[in-house]
């Protein structure tokens, strides 16, 4: 499509310079000067307009090729909400609940490590009390003693483990910061590969300049955007008011629906 | 009761699936889109679907309005367990007929609610 639009400038423009040039010999065979002076003011004229056509045409494609880099650039005004700045958002975004999801998962090793160890050592006390019954080495105090520890022990044992499995399904549930890590970096890498595309496109009018020849018109932005209005978005970063806060939010906006 | 977990996350699936079982639902099996669940959902006799929205190939939503139009898992309950968070979302999913919606991240105890509240609903 662009070389076709370049081609046909060009076209054109040597179509022109043919014309001119047959009439200029014509003209100056028959010695009209003025004429053929005339001719050639056309043929700068000519030149200049052709040369001013691909000079505009270079600045448009430039142009569109920066608009659709995603560039925070001060140029324009709606930088400040540009997908690559954005994309540093979401990656900033998933550092920090990487960051927290290693903490919270470290916190709960931290809480649970103890109740285990603490299980362990009386476990490990009992057993060899146990042993000096077996024996039959206790006095009947000590065997009224280890009656009630290991009652105790039994209590502490129910309670332990409940806390212990508390813990290790906190563990798992945390886990989830993979799935959402993983859709925010998905759309980073979509954006990537978009900017990669416009940067090819931006280094193939670079190719361009030095023929100063018509340029790509037919490529614009607007055949960028497809299907937009639909498509999931993956995890909210900022809050906003389209934006359900959390899950006491959508029970609220559930129920208004009759939920 | 025979659950179907869809999401494109394997982890995610996996913690489902761990809670699940620490409610009791030990029976389930995974998809990891529209595409490979709404199959085995026509031919499997599944009880109840929990699908995450955001997926490649056949989304979550797209899943729903499948399965809703489709006569004989029309009553399926469902539940979305995602991490689109928007109003309009949720408006969309409440009409194309879920029964719950968990967002991203829950706790163990949300989930529960959820499908308890759904399986009152649904048993009662």
């Amino acid at each position: 499509m662009e070389t076709a639009g370049h081609l046909k400038n060009d076209a054109e423009f040597v179509a022109e310079l043919q014309d001119c040039a047959k009439l200029l010999v014509e003209k100056l065979q028959n010695n009209e000067y003025e004429d053929a002076s005339h001719l050639i003011r056309n043929l700068y004229n000519a030149r200049d307009r052709h040369i001013f056509n691909s000079v505009g045409k270079l600045t448009r494609a430039l142009h569109d090729a920066i608009v659709n880099f995603n560039v925070d650039a001060n140029l324009y005004p709606e930088a400040h909400s540009s997908e690559i700045r954005d994309a540093s958002d979401r990656l900033q975004y998933v550092i920090r609940m990487t960051q927290d999801a290693a903490n919270r998962t470290m916190d709960r090793v931290e809480t649970a490590a103890p109740i285990a160890a603490n299980l362990g050592q009386e476990a490990h006390a009992l057993r060899a009390e146990w042993g000096r019954l077996q024996r039959r080495e206790l006095s009947k105090d000590e065997f009224a003693r280890l009656y009630s520890r290991i009652n105790d022990f039994l209590e502490q044992m129910g309670e332990g483990t409940d806390a212990l499995n508390q813990n290790l399904q906190a563990i798992i549930l945390e886990q989830g910061f993979q799935d959402l890590t993983g859709q925010l970096l998905k759309k980073v890498i979509g954006l990537i590969t978009d900017v990669e595309k416009e940067l090819v496109n931006l280094v193939r009018i670079a190719g361009h300049v030095e023929e100063v020849t018509g340029l790509n018109t037919e490529h614009r932005a607007s055949d960028k955007s497809t299907g937009k209005s639909t498509s999931a978005e993956g995890p909210q970063i900022h809050a906003r008011p389209d934006v359900v806060s959390g899950q006491d939010d959508v029970d609220d906006l559930l129920s208004s629906l009759g939920f | 009761m025979k659950i179907l977990i869809v999401d494109d996350f394997s982890t995610m699936r996996r913690i489902i699936k761990n809670l699940l079982r620490d409610l009791g639902f030990t029976n389930t099996q995974e998809a990891d889109d529209g595409t490979t669940a709404l199959p085995m959902l026509r031919s499997g006799d599944f009880d109840f679907l929990v699908t995450d929205w955001n997926m490649p190939g056949m989304t979550g939503i797209d899943l729903l309005k499948q399965v809703r139009a489709d006569p004989r898992l029309a009553s399926l309950p469902v539940l979305m367990v995602t991490a689109e968070a928007k109003r309009d979302q949720i408006i969309e999913a409440a009409q194309a007929g879920v029964n719950g919606y968990v967002v991203k991240p829950f706790t163990a105890q949300v989930l529960k609610e959820k499908i308890d509240k759904i399986f009152e609903r649904v048993g009662g």
